[in-house]
């Protein structure tokens, strides 16, 4: 015996399926990546991943837009601002800002602004402009703009987040392609990548695929170590660096 | 050659490294100053998150010191009961300075009272360090190999405190109190300025316990060990900072650094190795107060909330 819940889900599933297909059926869009796993190993000096897709031309229009943007892990960092006080230069004010992405690239077929209105720009967060920062002023004058400036400028300092949009080539009416490059700063954590199908400024199609960033290898197993048995990983480092130190005096004395 | 350091999470040239803990570790054998206050700024200069910075010099020191102490040791050049005696006031003054540093905090401005009594202490020590030994080496050129009164007071406030102890090494007799109260003030200073205070110990052995210039630099390094060591702990254990890969890269140099610098020390005059010291730790002093004096290119700077504490 059927329970009648059973068969107003089934009938539910069946029914959300039928909608979907009229999409489903051909996907518009189906994207890879080169890897999907960035390792951080003891040799790491940063790597360049492959993103690659096809997507199903559209009938009659000229081919639509590809939009590709790649996000760290959301981070809260604290920026500090030096003032004079007496003559002197000193650090005064400081402001919390939340969800700064750890990295942020993307990529598209046209310059941004042919290929997206502001309000679909700020939707999908297109462009670094697009990003919302949360800036809590924490100490000195309240306004919040020259720090949401200066964190960007010093994100873009360190490599981490780019204001150029990057290529996103087309090799055919059906195929494209963009190169992501990751610098050794990366942070470590879970990687968001969105490519966005675009039209006449109205989006068509979405799509999403994660993307580690991890330690392996020795380098992680120090971490891990430093972190849990921290104690351990203390009294370690002193004997290790004593040791250091007595065995040059020794090499030293006999030579 | 590009290396992944794990705790500071960023990459860095290995040769670059190697040069930096050589030239810190061949000052401190030379100076018997630990050099931290060189190295730290160094570090940052690279790229170094601050809190990795700190944390990762003072292991490094560790290793530089103990490599140092032990040369000096050989020669006859630590005094192991005033080492003693420095490092027991070095613990309690450290705590006091911890409390201190938490109550400054609470106050405010505790960056410019780092930074002014960074400018005046540097640049105090380093002048005096610099007057001093030019007088000397004049007096040497004028006199003619006389030799400076060993001890200008012959009878200081200092000698009417109680607990005398004949110090066999140094060729003192004075109060343990003395030294104590001077560990302690340095333990002060190091805690609050995160630095292993050899730059204020080194003179004050000689001008105010009046200490012989060769077993002042030994006994330096002895107290340096512990006093690095104890911190090292505390940074790994508390605030996960010490970057192994980081310190053993440094301390690679830093070892055959600091035997290059006892060998060449060995071969100086002691006024000209107080000189070169007074005028390093001058120009650092001059360079912090031309920092805090000249508008920064850009006053902004970034610190992740979580690690870099304060």
């Amino acid at each position: 015996m059927i329970p009648p819940w059973a068969v107003w889900g089934l009938a539910g599933l069946i029914l959300g399926s039928g909608g979907a297909t009229v999409q489903a059926a051909e996907p518009p869009l189906v994207v890879d990546l080169s890897r999907h796993r960035v390792e951080i190993t003891t040799g790491f000096s940063g790597t360049d991943l492959l993103l690659f897709g096809a997507l199903e031309p559209l009938h009659g229009h000229d081919s639509p837009d590809v939009v590709v943007v790649v996000r760290g892990p959301a981070l809260t960092e604290t920026i500090r601002r030096k003032q004079p006080v007496a003559g002197f230069w000193i650090n005064r004010g400081s402001a919390r800002v939340e969800g700064v992405p750890g990295f942020y690239r993307i990529a598209a077929t046209r310059p941004l602004e042919q290929i997206a209105p502001p309000a679909l720009r700020d939707r999908l967060e297109l462009g670094l402009e697009s990003v919302p920062l949360r800036v809590s002023v924490e100490e000195g004058e309240s306004d919040p703009a020259p720090y949401r400036a200066a964190l960007l400028r010093l994100m873009r300092a360190r490599g981490l987040i780019e204001d150029g949009v990057g290529e996103v080539l087309q090799p055919g009416r059906r195929l494209f392609r963009t190169e992501v490059h990751f610098p050794a700063t990366v942070p470590v954590g879970l990687y968001r990548v969105e490519v966005h199908l675009i039209s006449h400024g109205r989006l068509i199609a979405s799509q999403e695929t994660p993307l580690a960033v991890d330690r392996v290898g020795l380098g992680a197993a120090i971490h891990r170590f430093a972190h849990r048995e921290a104690g351990l990983y203390g009294a370690g480092a002193v004997l290790l660096a004593a040791f250091a130190g007595w065995l040059a005096a020794w090499v030293f004395r006999k030579g | 050659m590009q290396i992944y350091l794990p705790i500071a999470e960023m990459s860095v040239d290995v040769f670059v490294i190697l040069g930096v803990g050589g030239g810190i570790g061949f000052l401190s054998g030379l100076f018997g100053a630990g050099g931290g206050f060189l190295l730290t700024p160094l570090l940052i200069f690279l790229g170094v998150p601050p809190a990795v910075a700190v944390g990762t010099g003072t292991n490094q020191i560790v290793a530089s010191s103990v490599s140092g102490a032990l040369a000096q040791w050989r020669r006859g050049n630590v005094d192991v009961q005033m080492g003693l005696i420095l490092i027991l006031g070095g613990l309690v003054g450290s705590g006091l300075g911890v409390l201190l540093f938490r109550w400054l905090r609470r106050l405010g401005h505790i960056d410019l009272v780092i930074s002014a009594s960074y400018i005046v202490l540097l640049g105090g020590v380093g002048g005096l360090m610099v007057v001093e030994s030019l007088r000397a080496l004049r007096r040497a050129r004028a006199g003619g190999g006389e030799l400076a009164p060993r001890r200008p007071h012959p009878r200081r406030w200092s000698d009417r405190l109680p607990l005398k102890i004949r110090f066999r090494r140094s060729g003192l007799y004075l109060s343990a109190l003395l030294p104590a109260g001077i560990g302690a003030a340095i333990g002060v200073v190091s805690a609050v300025l995160g630095v292993g205070g050899g730059f204020i110990l080194v003179p004050a052995m000689i001008y105010l316990l009046g200490m012989p210039t060769a077993v002042v630099i030994g006994t330096s390094l002895f107290q340096i060990v512990f006093v690095t060591a104890s911190a090292t702990f505390l940074h790994a254990a508390i605030n996960h900072t010490v970057d192994v890969v980081l310190a053993l890269l440094l301390l690679l140099g830093g070892v055959i650094g600091a035997q290059i610098g006892v060998r060449i020390g060995a071969g100086m005059k002691g006024e000209h190795l107080r000189g070169l010291l007074g005028l390093l730790v001058l120009a650092v002093a001059v360079k912090l107060l031309i920092d805090l004096l000249l508008p920064p290119g850009e006053p902004f700077s970034l610190g992740l909330v979580s690690g870099a504490g304060a």
